[in-house]
């Protein structure tokens, strides 16, 4: 006979999650597997030949790069001479301030790094993420996708997410065809919701650059690094070839960071048996060594794997608090779904939430999830309401601020116009006003009409083969009448010719200007240091639409 | 199209070189496997297809062999089956190959692309996850993508292997429609790791793909 309880237990949605115990033979494993190697270096003159407990003659390619270009050798020794707990605790000290510990992470190794954040509960994991943020200020970034690709919803969803406060958008695609209209779409509509906002369209890598170069994009994150060399080399790749794409960003003055996480090795089945933070510690001296200035990391869309076994999202906020040691931006995920239980959702954004990174989400997702074309994100536009009650529960600034239904109709409004127009000008395929209706009105694409695919598809690709750039969609917007819009996504594409959003953990706000690491370094030592919430931002964020003004109550 | 003669002599060609082909391959099965509802055999190397009237099947390493059901367990055979079907109605000839170096469906896909007469491939894992591909687009690119393996159901399956059916005979079809249902992570992304952990062990970086022979019981 069945316990009743147990039997009720059993229906609750954090119980229809997958889980498994550790199988640290295959990487099956958070952190601290027995197989993870030991830190150690040696150094001979300046070539280090000696890493992990691995000679130089038995680098794999991943050692190799790290070794020569990730590494401050001139700290090198006595960094690593220095005990990982007595790092630890300088990461939590608040008397010893972020230069200071980057000084040691900056100078140490995969294993040491690990190491240094095994000996951290995750509370202190959070004081570190407090401190080693690299911007100021925390900021959020969101998805705007749907399963029907429709651009017109992908233009007003912008266009509401830029009215909620994020700073930086992401879009993808159902079918990879409709690239170029979802890049147009998204960074049309955000830029109509808030001046200066930053977008990306994750697809292929060399379309990804290609999209990029055009100036349909402003940044791109979706350059994937891995921790194993066979992982690498599945996708036909080194960690000289990422290097080399990043330059080719650099040098167009596109920003971009590196993708990886936990998790990801081991889901294709080539972890060569350590852990999961071990091989993102290593994916991470791979970002710092190709010089690229951020990382979009936190197991991204591989959360269901560290998840699923013991410690895993403690890992998840390691992986997050080593990005920031090694002086990167951080896009600290959070983005995709790993649970059906609302309690786990929250406790695992818990760690950035609170503490603040740079972009906590990458992203929360701007449509109800199943518009979510990532496989849906752990929040979503759903959740709004719940986000800027939380931060204003916990006087958080979490990147969102509350919004009216009058507010969010217009800018949608404006941003369904603003593509209806731009597609008659481009000679692309009609947008109705029924469809700029919908778009202004809609929930999600359930509520969008169809679209003749095929026909979009067809004039999608023609576009690009005309040579149909940025500056096109300017002067089609300008002769619209939408000379605002014309004007912002003009000052984007200026953006990357000027070059100093490409500093690390960039964004713009309304009026162009660049807040980085560089002007806005994060300053944190202690309480009332570092990032404050200003009066007027904080009365912004008391003033949820559903609260009642009891002054104004009989 | 306008279909002149010249034109069709040369598909009637292609189509009689084929069948000899067929019928010259080795019998002399390597390796046969029976797996729920069929018999696979390996018949040597496979070759660059000259027929652009076919499609070719690429499957991943441990298909119908180790692994023999998807990951919400459809048979294998039955996926097999659905695609098929799918060709066939279009008209379209289906050769199955196996792909060894890689278990990532994107190269599987592309693989079984670059060996197909129309340049159309389809790439399937054990766990069920498929791509339509065409050998020119970029191995990481695709022409239809279904990624959460526990969505596709066999009347999709008959609906990729239609559409892909569609590509090679240089019609642009309406994609399948996608599918989307943001639980199957929470839900399979563990099972999904282990399975593709055990599809991996049986990749071998250095074998070419080899011809299969699909036989339903």
């Amino acid at each position: 006979m069945r316990s009743k309880r147990f039997e009720y237990l059993d229906q609750r949605p954090v119980n229809q999650d997958g889980y498994a115990l550790d199988w640290p033979e295959v990487g099956f494993i958070a952190m601290n597997s027995p197989f993870d190697p030991t830190p150690s270096i040696k150094i001979v003159d300046g070539e280090v030949v000696e890493m992990d407990g691995k000679c130089k003659e038995d680098f794999d390619m991943l050692d190799a790069f790290i070794a020569k270009y990730a590494i401050n050798l001139d700290f090198a020794e006595e960094a690593m001479a220095k005990d990982s707990l007595e790092i630890a605790r300088m990461l939590v000290d608040i008397n010893v301030n972020r230069s200071e510990c980057l000084k040691y992470t900056t100078a140490v190794t995969p294993a040491k790094l690990v190491e240094i954040v095994g000996n951290l509960n995750v509370l202190e994991c959070m004081m570190g993420i407090t401190k080693m943020r690299c911007r100021l200020k925390p900021a959020n970034q969101c998805h705007v996708t749907n399963v029907k690709d429709n651009m017109i919803q992908i233009a007003a969803d912008a266009a509401e997410a830029a009215v909620r406060g994020f700073a930086e958008m992401e879009t993808t695609v159902g079918i990879v065809r409709y690239a170029p209209f979802n890049a147009l779409a998204i960074m049309l509509g955000a830029n109509v919701g808030r001046p200066g906002i930053l977008t990306q369209c994750a697809v292929e890598e060399a379309t990804e650059l290609d999209l990029g170069m055009r100036g349909y994009t402003a940044y791109a994150e979706t350059v994937s690094v891995y921790g194993t060399e066979d992982v690498f080399m599945d996708g036909d790749d080194t960690p000289w070839s990422k290097a080399f794409l990043a330059s080719c960003y650099a040098s167009r003055g596109v920003k971009m960071r590196f993708t990886s996480g936990t998790g990801s090795e081991v889901q294709m089945g080539m972890a060569e048996g350590k852990s999961m933070l071990y091989l993102e510690a290593r994916c991470l001296g791979v970002t710092r060594g190709a010089g690229v200035q951020g990382t979009q990391n936190g197991s991204v869309s591989c959360i269901g794997v560290p998840a699923a076994v013991p410690g895993g999202i403690r890992a998840v906020a390691c992986e997050n608090l080593i990005a920031g040691m090694l002086d990167l931006e951080n896009a600290s995920s959070n983005d995709q779904t790993f649970t059906h239980s609302d309690l786990r959702r929250v406790a695992r954004s818990i760690p950035q939430f609170i503490p603040g990174t740079d972009y906590i989400c990458s992203g929360y997702s701007a449509t109800p999830n199943y518009d979510n074309m990532f496989a849906g994100s752990n929040w979503d536009a759903d959740d709004y309401d719940d986000w800027v009650i939380i931060q204003r529960d916990l006087k958080v600034d979490a990147g969102l601020v509350p919004a009216t239904e009058d507010e969010v109709v217009a800018a949608r409004n404006k941003a369904a116009r603003a593509i209806q127009a731009i597609f008659r000008e481009l000679g692309l395929p009609e947008i109705t006003d029924e469809e700029v209706e919908a778009g202004t009105y809609a929930r999600g694409s359930q509520d969008m009409p169809d679209r003749d695919v095929v026909a979009d598809l067809k004039a999608a690709t023609e576009m690009l083969e005309r040579g149909v750039t940025g500056l096109d969609f300017v002067k089609a917007l300008y002769k619209a009448g939408f000379e605002d819009v014309a004007e912002s996504v003009f000052n984007i594409q200026k953006a990357k010719v000027v070059g100093d959003y490409l500093h690390t953990a960039s964004m713009l706000d309304d009026k162009f200007h660049v807040i980085s690491a560089v002007n806005s370094p994060n300053c944190y030592e202690g309480p009332m240091t570092g990032y404050q919430i200003s009066p007027e931002l904080w009365d912004k964020l008391s003033r949820i639409r559903t609260a009642v003004d009891p002054s104004k109550i009989n | 199209m306008a279909i002149d003669e010249k034109l069709l002599k040369s598909v009637i060609a292609e189509v009689l070189k084929e069948m000899n082909a067929a019928s010259d391959a080795p019998v002399a099965a390597e390796e046969v496997s029976a797996s729920e509802g069929m018999t696979i055999a390996e018949v040597g190397d496979a070759q660059k297809g000259t027929n652009p009237n076919e499609v070719v099947l690429g499957v991943a390493p441990a298909f119908g062999v180790s692994q023999t059901k998807n990951i919400v367990g459809i048979p294998h055979s039955a996926i097999i089956k659905e695609i098929m079907a799918g060709l066939e109605e279009e008209g379209v000839a289906c050769r199955i190959v196996k792909v060894y170096r890689t278990s990532d469906v994107s190269f599987v896909a592309h693989d079984a692309a670059e060996l197909s007469g129309s340049g159309i491939g389809i790439g399937i894992q054990s766990k069920g996850t498929t791509v339509i591909h065409q050998k020119d687009l970029p191995p990481l690119s695709n022409l239809e993508l279904f990624p959460q393996c526990p969505l596709i159901d066999l009347e999709t399956y008959r609906s990729i292997g239609k559409n892909a059916a569609k590509y090679a005979k240089g019609e642009s079809p309406n994609p399948v429609p996608v599918r989307n249902d943001q639980m199957a992570r929470p839900k399979y992304q563990a099972l999904s790791a282990v399975l593709h952990i055990k599809e991996t062990e049986h990749a071998d970086r250095n074998k070419a793909p080899k011809a299969l022979k699909v036989e339903f019981n």
